[in-house]
């Protein structure tokens, strides 16, 4: 996963500064069913903010919950420092782009664009020269008199967007804007939305079950699972630093190895022990150790670094050539019945002549490895 | 970094239930299904009730329990009708159902030529009176009749007589339903059979009939639900044959035993009601067999096989347009069978009973508002039903009702109506004997068909689009009236049309319902067969057939145009 860039927030924030949109305790019950268990969140202005998650994890609920369109059972949501907790989308500040873009097929775009600045008071001159900006926009003035159904899946995903954001809303909310379209476009259209999103300004909710997406697009993401906000952060840190082993096994790839704590220092996993930080939580018992594949260190006999510190005898099991890089399983009698994954730089399996069947030594960094309670 | 930990799944008992502001919005549409509720209850629900309820009245209006039901029951003459009512009912069912599959089977899987032309022809039952049918009938068949020979010395009038005007009535209801189950064939399942050598015979039963299944059952149930409703046919041709329809009619109409033709209705009810229920179950089947909608089969070309079908398809064309041309030259004819040649004489309705032209420009008035009234009426119902935020019980309870007139045989809701909308202490007194509640009770009987049309048009809109309006602080009725009528132009011209066309062609509910000044073209064609003026009848009963003809037409001819001028956003 590469391609975790931190980029800088849109704005500033300091932990005084007052969210622009704050969820608190929020529920939601389809009968029986709980949807959403007591979600607390703040989302601050000018924030991109993806909620990502398995499908059915309640992530669409939440969004039509801050829209008003499936209002909550219990907990509130507040606005710009308003309770809009109750009040019906028509009262909220927002606009929508839903997955399946909801395009009113017998308007033109430039109809379906000016649809929300009509009976507003506003000038017919000026709804014109507002949907051709927003047109410019989103870069197809050309297609102003076309109708939906004669352009191609991204032009109409950009249509909806302008049509959302013609009204100037606060807030926008994206329902997998981009989960219809095939791969190139969608590549493109992450850049187009996020560049957009950028130059308005705009305070900005992505829902996607799409990591890539969330971590190319995101200030913050909001991690779920089954009703549950597993953990909020930005990409670095949700990569980096997974909370649960959820968001570890769900965000890249994860090596995970059953352990015991050993001391308050480190654990023991298979004969070895490894040195880590440990969460005061964790003082006893089973857990899981987690590490991912680009943080294992082979060690070279020439460089001798680590010595001694959290360093394993592998054999190679196994060598998998994946253009840019290679993948490695290794196992070791050390560490138990498990296989180890890493991925290597193809000058270092040159150099060190690693294929399947060497025995090696690796090392895995402490800052890098993540310990979480067995069924966390 | 701010957490949730995933605790124990519980609600917290002590945190506040958010009660959603309604918006203005949802105060419209709440008012607007409040109304359109309350017109299914009076014109539905409440007169249903009062049927029920004076079926165990005495004629003073005392509660006597049961008594009716006894002496109902304990009148063989009465409880007899109910065996010729199924008898002629499961014969018609049979013969019906048969032809129609063969003529499905020609017009789907062979390559017989002219197959639009044999499939309009089939639907043209559809455009007359059940009246009809019989009319012709009699002047084929009947003492002095044309061909009476060929029915080797047995009686027209009388059960052979209901049935094949039955079957006349009925064909084209049950063709559209096989043909639909017909057309979801999977032609791979055909080509593993032949690839397996099955024989054909053998491929047509293990294959083809079992894939049409729910179709013909869903057409059975149809065809015996609208035969054991009508009453046109049976009145015209029936004879001493009594059936139950023709008993209510009697009762009510004759005898003026109003308590006991409301217990016929709820007889009558029951066959109605349960092959209603069994249907839907079946075609809530064969939906899903449709969504999994496989590779179409394309029929292959094959001399025998098309010829056989070409020749099946103009004897069933020969046998609907024969009717109709009988009684069009009946109508022509000065006075059968003494004075054959031809005037239009017969057409003089003014000096006849039944209300003479007046009745006709009745009936064009009443379909027309019918058609008006009830498409705007079924359309918003349906909307609201559909799209309708809040009110999730009343919704479900008004789908509930929106279905139910299908199961209420015509006869059975025109009685009711009486009960009701007569009562003197009904505030609704007044509309009893105008335009207005002929208007309402046509709706109603026709509503179910009208209402699934509307439904099935707007299941087919994005969800969203009100989601999105509202998000730009629209109110519902712009994206209703900009977005919904207009991509369900179609569909709501659909719905026009079928209620135009019924309105034209009903008898059974208007027929306790009319007034002096509100006579109607079938009714007349009822009231002068009647009276003897056979002849007259048959005049009246085609004028019908070629209005509701020329409106089939003018539809056909705008929903091309509609269709031209809306291609470029509805191609997909
Ligand atoms: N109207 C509803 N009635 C009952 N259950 C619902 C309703 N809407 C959603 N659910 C349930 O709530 C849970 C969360 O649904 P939601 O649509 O929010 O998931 P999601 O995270 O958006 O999934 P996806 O990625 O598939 O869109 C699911 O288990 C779903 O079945
Ligand atoms: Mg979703």
């Amino acid at each position: 996963m590469e391609n975790t860039k931190t980029r800088k927030p849109a704005s500033p924030r300091l932990p005084t500064e007052s969210p622009f949109l704050r969820i608190t305790d929020l529920t939601k019950m389809f009968g029986a069913f709980t949807a959403l268990h007591e979600i607390s969140l703040e989302i601050y202005d000018g924030e991109f903010v993806c909620f990502l998650g398995p499908s059915g994890c309640g992530k669409t609920t939440l969004l039509r919950a801050i829209a008003g369109l499936d209002i909550q059972t219990s907990g509130t949501v507040e606005q710009g420092g308003k309770d809009v907790s109750a009040l019906p989308p028509s009262e909220r500040d927002f606009g929508i782009v839903f997955q399946s873009y909801a395009l009113f097929p017998n308007m033109t775009v430039r109809k379906n664009i000016a649809y929300g600045l009509e009976n507003r008071k506003t000038a017919r001159s000026e709804i014109k020269s507002r949907v051709s900006e927003l047109l410019e926009l989103v870069g197809l003035p050309e297609q102003a008199d076309k109708y939906p159904a004669q352009l191609s899946g991204g032009q109409q995903q950009r249509v909806a967007l302008a049509r959302a954001l013609a009204t100037s809303p606060g807030l926008l909310l994206l329902d997998e804007p981009l989960s219809a379209l095939d791969a190139k476009v969608r590549a493109y259209l992450r850049h187009e939305i996020r560049a957009l999103q950028e130059r308005l300004g705009v305070t900005t909710i992505m829902v996607t079950h799409d990591q890539e997406e969330a971590l190319t697009m995101a200030d913050r993401i909001v991690v779920m699972n089954d009703g549950f906000i597993e953990q909020i952060g930005s990409p670095m840190e949700i990569y980096r630093e997974p909370a649960t082993s959820f968001v570890a096994d769900f965000i890249g790839t994860m090596n995970f190895v059953p352990g015991v704590v050993e001391s308050a220092e480190s654990v023991k996993v298979g004969k070895i022990i490894l040195q880590c930080d440990l969460d005061e939580s964790l003082d006893s018992g089973e857990v899981t150790v987690a590490i991912r594949p680009e943080d294992i260190e082979v060690q070279e006999a020439s460089r001798g670094a680590n010595q001694g510190n959290n360093v394993v005898e592998v054999s190679v099991e196994e060598v998998e050539f994946l253009g840019s890089f290679v993948r490695a399983d290794f196992a070791s009698d050390s560490i138990g019945n498990v296989r180890l994954r890493a991925d290597l730089s193809i000058n270092l399996v040159r150099r060190l002549d690693i294929v399947e069947g060497s025995t090696i030594s690796v090392a895995l960094p402490r800052e890098r490895i993540r310990v979480y309670a067995k069924n966390g | 970094m701010q957490m949730s930990t995933p605790a124990a799944a519980t609600v917290p008992i002590s945190a506040v239930r958010i009660k959603p502001k309604a918006s203005r919005d949802d105060w419209h549409m709440r008012a607007f299904m409040l109304v359109i509720g309350l017109y299914l209850l009076v014109a539905l629900a409440f007169p249903l009730y009062a049927m029920l309820s004076k079926s165990f009245q005495n004629h003073d209006g005392d509660f006597i329990g049961l008594a009716n039901y006894l002496e109902y029951f304990g009148t063989p003459a009465l409880t007899y009708s109910i065996n010729n009512s199924i008898f002629v009912a499961v014969i018609t069912t049979g013969i019906t159902v048969t032809l129609a599959f063969v003529l499905a089977y020609a017009l789907t899987r062979s390559c017989m030529p002219l197959k639009g032309f044999f499939k309009s022809v089939a639907m043209v039952p559809i455009l007359v009176p059940s009246l009809l049918p019989g009319i012709a009938l009699v002047y084929l068949f009947g003492r002095q009749g044309m061909i009476p020979e060929l029915l080797f010395g047995h009686d027209i009038y009388g059960p052979i007589g209901i049935v094949i005007a039955e079957v006349f009535f009925t064909l084209p209801h049950a063709m559209i339903i096989i043909i639909t189950a017909l057309s979801i064939a999977d032609s791979r399942l055909y080509e593993s059979a032949i690839a397996l050598r099955a024989s054909k015979p053998r491929i047509f039963f293990t294959v083809t009939l079992p894939g049409a299944r729910y179709g013909l059952i869903s057409a059975a149930f149809v065809v015996f639900t609208l035969t054991i409703t009508d009453f046109g046919a049976p009145k015209v041709i029936g004879g001493d044959f009594n059936v139950l329809a023709t008993d209510i009619y009697k009762q009510v109409i004759g005898q003026q035993n109003f308590e006991m033709g409301a217990v016929v209705s709820v007889v009558l009810l029951i066959p109605a009601a349960v092959a209603f229920f069994v249907d839907r179950v079946v075609q809530k089947k064969q939906v899903a067999l449709l969504s999994a909608r496989a590779v179409p089969l394309q029929p292959n070309p094959n001399r025998r096989f098309d010829s056989i079908m070409l020749g099946y398809a103009c004897l069933v064309s020969l046998f609907i347009l024969g009717m109709l041309a009988v009684c069009q030259y009946a109508a022509l004819v000065k006075f059968y069978p003494y004075d054959l040649s031809l005037g239009l004489k017969n057409y003089q309705f003014d000096l006849m009973d039944g209300g003479g032209w007046e009745s006709y420009f009745n009936s064009i008035r009443m379909a027309t508002y019918t058609a008006l009234f009830g498409t705007i009426v079924v359309f918003v119902g349906a909307y609201m039903v559909e799209k309708g935020r809040g009110f999730r019980l009343g919704r479900g309870f008004f789908q509930l009702l929106a279905m139910m007139p299908m199961a209420v045989p015509g006869l059975v809701l025109g009685l009711a109506y009486i009960f009701f909308f007569n009562a003197p202490n009904n505030p609704l007194n007044f509309i009893y004997g105008t335009m207005a509640i002929l208007v309402i009770s046509t709706i109603t009987h026709f509503y179910t068909v009208s209402h699934l049309t509307a439904v099935t048009a707007l299941k087919q809109m994005d969800a969203e689009f009100e989601a999105v309006s509202s998000s730009l602080k629209q109110p519902f009725y712009k994206v209703f009236s900009r977005v919904t009528v207009p991509v369900c132009l179609p569909a709501i011209f659909d719905i026009g049309i079928y209620l135009f066309v019924n309105a034209m062609t009903t008898v059974s509910a208007v027929v306790f319902l009319y007034g002096p000044d509100t006579t109607l073209a079938s009714v007349a064609v009822l009231n002068m067969d009647d009276a003897g003026d056979i002849a007259p009848a048959a005049a009246m009963g085609m004028m019908i057939f070629y209005t509701a003809a020329g409106v089939r037409i003018l539809h056909y001819i705008v929903s091309a145009y509609i269709e031209r001028r809306t291609q470029k956003w509805r191609m997909r």
